[in-house]
């Protein structure tokens, strides 16, 4: 047999069979490899992917009505919706209230009623306290005779609503939207639309921010891509800072040099370009958040942009010198365009932190200069409203991930440059 | 060599198309890279910088591309003096090392990019771009980007870019150092045909002696930045004037010795213990150290006795049959890199390795140049590539 043909029958035998062959090694060593990420896997996987889901199922997932009132939502699945439900509505409610009452649920149950019929919350408790002792029906006559909200059909159609387990309420809150009890869809009246407006706030505060970051930082990361080394270095420390800094000093700092007998302000003052009464407000507003945020972003725009520019020989612009180019020609011709994938990385980085920044605003915003994380943060931790939470944070999520498809479409993923 | 412009080489009568006046450069205000610089290069001319990497040919190139300031000295294009003019006003057609194509615009748009910023567009823009990928025998490529192409292609593409807007000057900073042998062999003939057909000034930088011999109508060799000599390939080949160009340009012998005595344009110089005598290129007195230099295919092996004016025994280490020519490595006047190249029409006598042998050659085949010696370690290494 020649030694080339020896070769092939054995390079051919040996990806098959046999505990000591190629690819139960190969096997055994993707196991191991395997066995090493779990960690890391379970990690992401419980403080990530588990938060993440479970917020996002609150948002559309609500059993605590259909969970307490069972019986009395059977009732009311057959009834039409107009004029009063029947006798049985009423007994079933009158039962189910008085248990709740005594499981300790009765408060949940109507905070989530109220939040689709605001005054539901002490027509619950009252009737619910009204209903002790009481054994004997007519149901209707009684109830009524505690409160005349019983009465009324759109007090059933509420509860009727806030049956349901599975729920577009939250989305359609978020939007500024509301289902009416013949099902229709409609907006809000006027008085409660804020989210939708906070959304495009959100959205045109995190594009001015990203165009700044732009300004800001195309010339900065220029500087740095093209300087000698040593200098080099020192630049991208300094434009490095505010990512060691603590947020709180940077805060702080941002609080004296801008609030109204700030540092800016004063020196304003003195030089007499403003009046001691004219003292500019740039903090506790949106002025305040745009200024912060930009700050603490622009690391994010110059590191992409740097090492794109980095990629680029300063050959290019000389020979577009050369075949005749102005600079402005050169650069928009030439330089520019070989950037594009730095800024469209930046700016895309840029508005997606910006989009779902929390802290800054909360701590320099102001009421004026609050995002939609902050709003978030408020049914978080104080109307304890987690589906309108998770259905804003699902948007959110939504509207990041449209970013990226388009990104991928126009740039092309691939070339994402994160330094 | 055979160019039309060759006569012109050199100035004369009319004005240069390039002059270099005393021109140097220094980077750091210390050391002069480039020092008193004098050229002038004719309409028409191919005149290539020649020298080992360091010795300054990017740095000439580019002051009289614009990019770098003389610190010294005067450029002058056309007879005007150009230190006021940017790069972009010296309409000089530019080929770089790396061919700097724009690698995000296709073929078409990096030779349009030259003629849109001149305001030319329309059908003319469209003609002109054709015609210069013809030049280069690349039609059909505009659509391309320069990634997609082969390295050959690119430096084709490069310099069509650099003749698309019609310079009468063009530069080229060693445009066929990225690529192999035998592409290289063939883009020479290339660039020379299209200078041919374009009758443009060509400013061309190489490290490569042989390149620069097929290309060059005149030839000006650097090192460490000073002139060593300017001159047409043939000259600089047999009448080397310093002992750097004799063997920067194809292959010498090399003796060191002392003069021994002088007599008009010949010399005797004292190697080993043998006396040779010599043509007196450099000035010379009796007891100054030299450098003698002789081509191989001058040196005879066993020639009829009286025939030369110089004959030293030798021993035979080493024969190569190159086809061509026999290659005999010699032990001769105490060096052991003495060779002689005896060409196939001659025959070589029934020479064997380890024979005595006397070698001879005539005196004005052997020059007598400044003392060199191989110190310059990078010289010698650029000497081999
Ligand atoms: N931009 C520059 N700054 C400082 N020194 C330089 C620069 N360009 C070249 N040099 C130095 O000048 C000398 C000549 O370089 P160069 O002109 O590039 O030589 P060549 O092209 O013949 O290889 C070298 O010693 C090089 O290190
Ligand atoms: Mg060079």
């Amino acid at each position: 047999m020649s030694r080339s043909a020896r070769a092939r029958r054995l390079s051919r035998s040996s990806p098959s069979g046999g505990p000591g062959s190629a690819r139960a090694l190969a096997d055994r060593e993707r196991l191991r490899a395997v066995v090493l990420v779990v960690p890391l896997l379970l990690f992401i996987g419980i403080t990530f992917l588990a938060p993440l889901g479970m917020m996002l199922l609150r948002s559309v997932h609500d059993p605590v009505v259909a969970d307490a009132l069972p019986e009395t939502l059977a009732v009311l699945g057959e009834w039409d919706g107009e004029g009063l439900p029947p006798e049985a509505a009423y007994e079933a409610l009158a039962r189910e209230l008085t248990r709740a009452r005594e499981e300790r649920t009765l408060g949940q149950v109507a905070g989530r009623v109220n939040r689709v019929e605001s005054g539901m919350r002490s027509l619950f408790t009252r009737s619910a306290r009204g209903l002790q002792g009481v054994t004997e029906g007519p149901w209707r006559e009684v109830m009524v005779e505690l409160d005349e909200a019983w009465g009324q059909p759109a007090v059933w159609n509420a509860v009727r609503a806030t049956g349901q387990r599975f729920t577009a309420r939250h989305y359609l809150n978020a939007v500024d939207m509301q289902r009416l009890p013949d099902g229709s869809v409609t907006r809000q009246p006027e008085e409660r639309r804020i989210y939708l407006a906070l959304l495009w706030r959100t959205l045109w505060v995190s594009g001015v921010i990203t165009l700044l970051c732009l300004i800001l930082g195309y010339p900065i990361a220029h500087l740095i891509a093209h300087s000698p080394p040593r200098r080099a270095n020192l630049f991208l420390l300094l434009v490095l800072v505010p990512f060691w800094t603590s947020l709180l000093v940077r805060t702080t700092a941002w609080i004296v040099l801008l609030q109204t007998q700030g540092v800016l302000n004063d020196i304003m003052v003195a030089i007499g370009l403003v009046g001691d009464d004219g003292r500019l407000t740039m903090i506790y507003n949106m002025t305040g958040t745009i200024v912060a945020m930009t700050h603490v972003l622009l690391p994010f725009m110059v590191l992409p942009l740097y090492s794109v520019m980095r990629a680029i020989p300063p050959r290019y612009m000389d020979a577009a010198a050369s075949l005749g180019a102005t600079p402005v020609q050169a650069f928009r011709r030439v330089y520019w365009p070989q950037t594009l994938p730095g800024v469209g990385a930046g700016s895309l980085l840029v508005f997606i932190l910006a989009i779902g920044y929390y802290i800054t605003p909360a701590l320099v915003g102001g009421s004026s200069g609050q995002l939609i994380s902050n709003m978030v943060a408020y049914h978080m931790q104080t109307s304890l409203n987690w589906g309108l939470a998770g259905a804003l944070g699902g948007i959110m999520l939504a509207g990041v991930f449209v970013l990226y498809v388009l990104y991928d479409r126009l740039v092309g993923i691939e070339r994402l440059s994160l330094s | 060599m055979t160019s039309p412009g060759a006569a012109a080489g050199g100035g004369g009568g009319e004005a240069a198309h390039v002059a270099f006046e005393g021109v140097s450069k220094s980077y750091d205000g210390t050391n002069l890279v480039v020092k008193d610089f004098n050229l002038e290069v004719g309409k028409g001319e191919f005149v290539t910088l020649l020298g080992p990497s360091g010795s300054g040919k990017t740095t000439i190139l580019m002051m009289l591309a614009g990019f770098q300031a003389p610190t010294s000295g005067r450029i002058r294009i056309e007879g005007e003096s150009v230190e006021d003019l940017a790069p972009r006003s010296r309409g000089i057609g530019m080929v770089f090392q790396n061919y700097a194509l724009f690698p995000h615009m296709t073929v078409g748009q990096n030779l349009s990019f030259p003629l849109e910023v001149r305001g030319i567009d329309g059908e003319e823009r469209h003609e002109r771009v054709e015609r210069a990928l013809k030049l280069v025998r690349l039609e059909g490529m505009e659509n391309r980007r320069p990634g997609q192409l082969s390295g050959g292609q690119q430096q084709r593409v490069a310099i069509a870019r650099a003749l698309v807007f019609e310079p009468s000057l063009v530069l080229m900073d060693e445009p066929l150092g990225a690529l192999d042998r035998s592409l290289r062999e063939e883009m020479q003939y290339e660039i020379r045909r299209i200078h041919r057909e374009l009758a443009v000034t060509v400013v061309y930088v190489t490290h490569d002696q042989q390149e620069a011999m097929v290309m060059s109508d005149r030839i000006a060799v650097l090192k460490d930045g000073e002139v060593e000599q300017i001159a047409p390939p043939e000259v600089l080949y047999e009448e080397p004037e310093r002992a750097f160009v004799a063997r920067f340009i194809g292959e010498n012998n090399r003796l060191h010795g002392r003069v021994a005595t002088v007599e008009g344009g010949l010399c005797e110089v004292e190697t080993g213990r043998t006396r040779i005598r010599a043509l007196r290129v450099v000035d010379c007195e009796p007891g100054d150290r030299v450098t003698l230099s002789i081509r191989p295919e001058r040196v005879s092996v066993n020639p009829e006795p009286g025939v030369f004016g110089n004959q030293v025994g030798a021993t035979v280490q080493d024969l190569a049959f190159l086809g061509d020519h026999l290659r005999v490595h010699m032990e001769a006047c105490g060096r052991s890199d003495f060779i002689a190249k005896i060409p196939n029409i001659v025959g070589h006598g029934g020479i064997l390795v380890g024979d005595t042998v006397r070698v001879g050659w005539t005196v004005t085949d052997c020059r007598v140049l400044d003392y060199e010696t191989r110190t310059n370690r990078e010289a010698e290494h650029d000497e081999t590539t």
